[in-house]
């Protein structure tokens, strides 16, 4: 069975990187796959790549991640029109994160505005 | 000669050369090990990582010291550091297929991921950064996204290589427009296709 949870952006908004990637890898490591609202920053991912490493063992053999939607690399204008309709039409974040376990998810294909989420045969 | 030019002239005798700290950095077997020793064999006349089709060969930080590139007319002093490749999952029964002891690869999965956490940390380290992405392989894969978005939020200047154009399913094209902002440049590390314009693109990337 193939079990999927969803945080929305208001659920992590306020927390610190340490906090949202130790909630992530919390619900990834109970072998659900997370649909988050919204992106990591790059900075944050690879403190969850971190942290995935150092918790690898037996049982939990990392994670597959994935995210489409606005990174933060783009341009200054582009994240001020951004923050405004945000603002405006109360969105929490732009952009979808898909987090799973490796033991679970066996690839997670982006071209590049779609995601594709290919899982293992789970006995 | 003007006096700004004499100036000049006496600071460039005074000036000490910087040495430029370049990461290769890029997924797991992209060939990051292959070019560190195309380039030290080429200035060095020694390799200096093993390399193998295994996934994980570089488990540790590689550094060679004082390698002198020459391109164009120019030279520059650069220490070269292998790292191993960032990955996002390690199962060491992935290691089993290449005929290990379940021990050895348990021992290589360890190491890995040990390897993965140093070569992150290692990003303060770095002065510039070659970026090797397979050119076979899909560029969108979020590990390169996640080392290039890392490389730009602390303005560490980038060149992505894409390495081994010798295959035919190799795509340069996706990887350019994968990563627009940054230039691109198409080798072979193994067979050494395409490695002047790698350098002359590299010095212009350190400037």
């Amino acid at each position: 069975m193939l079990r999927l949870q969803v945080i929305p952006y208001s659920e992590i908004a306020n927390l610190t990187s340490e906090s949202k990637i130790t909630k992530v890898l919390k619900i990834a490591k109970s072998n659900k796959i997370i649909l988050l609202e919204g992106r990591l920053s790059s900075t944050e991912e690879a403190l969850l790549i971190e942290r995935t490493m150092s918790n690898i063992d037996r049982r939990f053999k990392g994670i597959e991640i994935c995210s489409i939607g606005d990174s933060e690399s783009q341009d200054f204008i582009k994240k001020v029109k951004r923050g405004l309709a945000q603002l405006l039409l109360g969105i929490g974040a732009s952009g979808l994160t898909i987090i799973g376990p490796a033991s679970i998810i066996k690839e997670i294909k982006r071209d590049p505005d779609k995601i594709e989420l290919l899982t293992k045969n789970i006995k | 000669m003007g006096f700004f030019d004499y100036l000049k002239s006496i600071l460039k005798i005074f000036q000490i050369k910087k040495t430029v700290r370049l990461g290769l950095y890029g997924p797991v077997n992209a060939g990051k090990s292959s070019l560190a020793n195309k380039i030290s064999l080429d200035w060095l006349g020694e390799e200096m990582s093993e390399v193998s089709k295994i996934p994980h060969e570089t488990r540790e930080i590689k550094v060679k010291e004082r390698v002198k590139i020459k391109s164009n007319g120019k030279e520059l002093d650069f220490n070269l550091i292998d790292t191993p490749g960032i990955a996002t999952k390690v199962d060491y029964e992935e290691f089993l297929k290449f005929k290990m002891s379940k021990t050895e690869a348990k021992k290589r999965a360890k190491e890995a991921t040990q390897g993965v956490i140093e070569a992150i940390k290692w990003l303060e380290n770095v002065d510039c950064v070659l970026v090797v992405l397979d050119a076979t392989e899909n560029p969108y894969d979020q590990v390169n996204v996640t080392i290039i978005g890392n490389l730009a939020a602390r303005n560490i200047p980038v060149l992505i290589v894409a390495n081994k154009v010798d295959l035919k399913s190799a795509n340069i094209k996706r990887i350019e427009s994968a990563f627009p902002q940054y230039n691109v440049v198409g080798i072979s590390a193994l067979k050494g296709t395409n490695i002047e314009d790698f350098y002359k693109e590299l010095f212009k990337t350190v400037k």
